[in-house]
C-alpha cells in the first residue's frame, strides 16, 4: 500500500495509508499509550488515554481509531496532551480501589504502569463517592472484582466477538455503569464456559484466576502425600515471559528444574498423556470411519470448547470424542497405572496440573473423571499461578540447569507437544492415523502444512488409504460456532475437527502470562509461542505419539490395546446437556 | 450475588403470544431490538426475566446485551408497577422543601428502591420530576391522588389509606 507523509512531534514521518495515527507513530518509534484498544477486538476509542492532538481538529483525538491522511500533523507529547492523559488516568483513580499492595496485578497493571508513567502524584486528587460492588467467586475458575475494573470493556469484547459467547457486558449507565452478568447472577449461572480470555485481556486486577496455590503448598509439606505435577505443552512456550525471556522462548527445562526444587516427588509432563490421547482418539477415529459412527468427530482436548458444546451445541454431544483431556488422561493414568506399578494407596497421591487454561480448574470437578475412585487431577494451577510460585520460592529461574522430566510419565514425543498450538491435536492425530491406515511404512508424512497457523479456521482434505479426510481446524469458540453451524446446515461435511476454545489455541490460553497490549496490539504472541512448540517437536528425535516407548510399554503392561474396555473406563469420558444461561 | 432473576411474574399465555408475534413481525428489521422491548413492555408493563429470555432465545441474542439496554434506558423497568404506584417529586422546589427526607423515609419503610416494586405487589416507588404543583412542595403522588406540604410524619397515616 502507498505510504502517506505526514509530521509527527514535528518530524516528517511515513506510515502505510489505511493506519491509524497510533499505529503511524508506532510505525516510527513513537509510542501512544492505550487502555481500552486491543486491535481487532476493542477499537472503541473509549478511554481517551490515547490522545493526541491534530492540528485543525477541534478537540484531542483518539489516536486508537483516527486514521491518518496526507499532510496531517501531529503531536503526541504536547503539554496539553499529557495534562489531559494525567487528568484521565486521576478520574479513572476516584472510583479505583487502589489497593495495589495486595493486588494480583500489582506489578504488571497497565493502569499502575501509566500512572507511573505521567507522573499521577496525587491519587486521591477527585475522591469522592465510589460505586459499591461485590466479588463474584461463584466461577469454578476465577473472581470478578469490579471496584477495580476500569470499564475498558475489553473482557466484554473478547467474550462475545473471539468467544461468542457474551456472558458480561456494560449494566446501567452513566457513573453507575459495571460490567456484569444479565440480572446480576454470578457468572457459575451464566454460560460461561471458562476459558479466562477476559482474564487474559484485562489491564487491571479486576479479573483473575483462583489461585490455589496455597492448596499447593500445603501438599506438597504433607509428608503423607505424594505430590506429582504434568506440565501442559503450552506452558513452557509461556512462563519464561514471567521472568524476563522474549515472547516464545522455550523454557521446559528451567521449568522442570524449578519444580524439582519446589519439592514435587515427580516431575512428569502432559505431552505423555497428549500422546495417550492420540493412541485413544486416532483409534476411536478409525472406528467411527470404519464402523459408521457418528461423523465429524470433534476433538475433546479442550474444557473450555467441552463446555461451550454443552451448552450451546447440546445436539453435538454425540459428535465429541470420548476422550478425556491429555490433563485428565494424565491424572486417570497416574493415580491408576502409576500407582499400582509404584505400590501406591491412589488416595495418598495428589496430582497437580499446570495448565495454560482457566478452564481445567473447572475440568478437574467435572463428573465422570474419577478412574481410581478420587479425582483424577487434585490441584490445577494456571502458568501464572506457577510463575508466582517460582518467584516466592526464592527460585533463581533464569539461572536454573536445564533438566528433563521424570520416566515414565515424562516422556513424550513431538507431536504432543504441538497439542499447545491451533492445529497441533489434528497434525499429531494424522501422522498416527495415516501410519495405522497405510502399514508400517517408515515414510508416514510428520509435517500437514494446511493445519499450521494462527487462522481462526483451517480447513483440508488428505487422502488416507484411499479415503479421503475432510479435516477443519478451528480455534476460538466464535470460529467454533461458524464451522458447526456450516457442519448443521450439511454446507459442509467433515469427519475430523479439531476445536480449541481459545484463539490460536493453548499457547493463548487464558491462564498465560498476561501480555499487555501494549505488545499485543503490534505482535502476534500466539505464533510467537507456536513457534517455539514447533521447534521442541522439530528437535525431537521422536515425532509420533504411537512411537513414544513410554506409551509402548503403558498399552503392554496395563491397557492392553487403544481403545480397550480397560482404557474405556479410564482414559475416556461422557457429557452433559446443559441450556444457556438458565 | 443480589441476582434480580427472582421478580415476581406472572405472565399469562396471551401475553405471551402477543410478544411472539410482535417478535415475528419485526424479528427481521435493522435494529429490531429496541422497538421489541417497548412493546413488550406494554404487553407485560415490565421486562423481567422470563420476558427477556423469551427474546433472547426467539432472536438468538445473549440475555446480557438485553439486560445491559434494559438497565441502560431509564424508560424501560425490571420492576412492575405496585397496585398503588408512589411518586415523589424531586424537583427543586419539592427538593429544598425537604422531599428527599420523604423519600429516603419511603425506601425505608417499604424495603425497596427507586423503581422497585414490594415482593407482595402492593407498593411501587419512583422519584419524579415537577408535577406542576410547586405551590404544595413538597409533593408525594399515589395513583391519581396527590399529597401536598407532605412531612416525614404523615407518611405512615396516608400509606394506611392504601391497603
Amino acid at each position: 500500500m502507498a505510504d502517506i507523509n505526514l509530521k509527527i512531534n514535528g518530524m516528517d514521518c511515513k506510515a502505510p495509508a489505511g493506519s491509524t495515527i497510533l499505529q503511524a507513530a508506532k510505525y516510527n518509534g513513537i509510542d501512544i499509550p492505550t487502555l481500552c484498544y486491543l486491535k481487532d477486538i476493542n477499537e472503541i476509542g473509549a478511554c481517551r488515554i490515547c490522545v493526541v492532538e491534530v492540528k485543525g481538529a477541534r478537540s484531542l483525538v483518539a489516536s486508537c481509531v483516527y486514521p491518518i491522511n496526507e499532510g496531517m500533523e501531529v503531536w503526541t507529547n504536547s503539554p496539553k496532551v499529557l495534562k489531559s492523559r494525567k487528568k484521565t488516568l486521576q478520574l479513572i483513580l476516584s472510583d479505583h480501589n487502589k489497593s495495589c499492595l495486595s493486588c494480583v496485578r500489582s506489578g504488571n497493571c497497565e493502569l499502575q504502569k501509566l500512572c507511573k508513567q505521567y507522573g499521577v502524584e496525587d491519587e486521591n486528587l477527585y475522591a469522592g463517592v465510589m460505586n459499591e460492588s461485590e466479588i463474584d467467586g461463584t466461577a469454578a475458575h476465577m473472581f470478578r472484582d469490579n471496584s477495580k475494573c476500569i470499564l475498558c470493556r475489553r473482557c466484554v469484547a473478547v467474550c462475545e466477538k473471539c468467544q461468542g459467547v457474551a456472558v458480561i457486558g456494560a449494566n446501567e449507565r452513566g457513573f453507575k455503569t459495571n460490567i456484569g452478568s444479565a440480572f446480576e447472577v454470578g457468572l457459575a449461572e451464566t454460560s460461561c464456559v471458562c476459558c479466562g480470555q477476559c482474564i487474559a485481556v484485562c489491564p487491571t486486577g479486576a479479573l483473575y484466576e483462583k489461585d490455589y496455590t496455597d492448596d499447593l503448598i500445603a501438599a506438597l509439606n504433607d509428608p503423607e502425600k505424594h505430590v506429582f505435577v504434568q506440565t501442559a505443552p503450552a506452558v513452557r512456550a509461556g512462563l519464561g515471559e514471567m521472568f524476563g525471556y522474549p515472547i516464545g522462548t522455550n523454557v521446559e527445562g528451567k521449568m522442570a528444574a524449578a519444580l524439582r526444587r519446589m519439592g514435587f516427588d515427580k516431575v512428569f509432563d502432559t505431552n505423555f498423556s497428549a500422546d495417550l490421547t492420540i493412541m485413544e482418539e486416532g483409534t476411536e477415529f478409525i472406528q467411527r470411519v470404519q464402523n459408521g459412527g457418528v461423523l465429524p468427530m470433534i476433538t475433546s482436548c479442550s474444557p473450555g470448547w467441552i463446555k461451550f458444546c454443552e451448552h450451546y451445541y447440546p445436539d453435538m454431544i454425540p459428535n465429541l470424542s470420548t476422550c478425556k483431556s491429555p490433563q485428565q488422561m494424565f491424572g486417570a493414568t497416574l493415580k491408576t497405572y502409576y500407582a499400582e506399578k509404584m505400590g501406591l494407596d491412589p488416595k495418598s497421591i495428589v496430582s497437580v496440573s499446570v495448565m495454560p487454561c482457566t478452564a481445567k480448574k473447572f475440568e478437574i470437578g467435572r463428573p465422570d473423571q474419577s478412574a481410581a475412585g478420587v479425582p483424577d487431577v487434585d490441584i490445577s494451577i494456571t502458568t501464572r499461578e506457577l510463575g508466582r510460585m517460582i518467584q516466592k520460592y526464592g527460585i533463581d529461574f533464569c539461572n536454573l540447569p536445564d533438566e528433563g522430566f521424570d520416566d515414565p510419565l515424562g516422556e513424550g514425543s513431538g507431536a504432543a507437544v504441538i497439542f499447545g498450538a491451533t492445529g497441533g491435536v489434528m497434525e499429531a492425530a494424522l501422522r498416527t492415523v495415516v501410519w495405522k491406515l497405510t502399514g508400517e511404512k517408515n515414510d508416514s508424512p510428520i509435517v500437514f502444512n494446511e493445519v499450521r497457523g494462527t487462522e481462526g479456521i483451517k480447513e483440508a482434505t488428505y487422502d488416507v488409504a484411499g479415503i479421503k479426510v475432510n479435516i477443519a481446524v478451528a480455534s476460538g469458540l466464535a470460529n467454533a460456532r461458524k464451522v458447526l453451524d456450516m457442519v448443521k446446515s450439511g454446507e459442509k461435511q467433515y469427519h475430523f475437527i479439531e476445536i480449541m476454545a481459545c484463539p490460536g489455541g493453548c499457547v493463548n490460553g487464558g491462564g498465560q502470562p498476561q501480555v499487555s497490549a501494549a505488545i499485543r496490539n503490534f505482535e502476534d504472541i500466539r505464533a510467537l509461542r507456536a513457534k517455539a512448540l514447533y521447534s521442541i517437536d522439530e528437535a525431537n528425535t521422536i515425532r509420533f505419539s504411537h512411537e513414544n516407548e513410554s506409551i509402548k510399554k503403558v498399552y503392554a503392561e496395563f491397557f492392553g490395546e487403544p481403545g480397550s474396555h480397560k482404557a474405556h473406563e479410564i482414559l475416556h469420558t461422557s457429557y452433559v446437556p446443559r441450556v444457556i444461561n438458565e | 450475588m443480589g441476582s434480580k432473576k427472582n421478580i415476581p411474574f406472572n405472565g399469562t399465555p396471551e401475553q405471551e403470544a402477543k410478544l411472539r408475534a410482535v417478535i415475528a413481525e419485526l424479528k427481521d428489521e435493522k435494529g429490531c431490538l429496541m422497538p421489541i422491548l417497548q412493546k413488550a413492555q406494554d404487553i407485560y408493563g415490565y421486562l423481567p426475566y422470563e420476558v427477556q429470555k423469551i427474546i433472547s432465545d426467539a432472536m438468538n441474542v445473549p440475555i446480557e446485551k438485553i439486560y445491559g439496554i434494559v438497565t441502560f434506558y431509564a424508560q424501560f423497568s425490571l420492576y412492575p408497577k405496585g397496585k398503588y404506584k408512589i411518586s415523589v417529586c424531586l424537583g427543586t422546589a419539592c427538593y429544598v422543601k425537604g422531599s428527599g427526607d420523604i423519600y429516603d423515609k419511603l425506601i425505608e419503610k417499604l424495603g425497596i428502591q427507586g423503581g422497585e416494586c414490594t415482593p407482595d405487589g402492593k407498593y411501587s416507588l419512583e422519584a419524579c420530576r415537577c408535577v406542576g404543583a410547586c405551590g404544595l412542595a413538597p409533593v408525594m403522588t399515589i395513583n391519581d391522588d396527590v399529597y401536598g406540604k407532605m412531612t416525614v410524619d404523615k407518611i405512615d397515616e396516608i400509606l394506611a389509606k392504601y391497603n
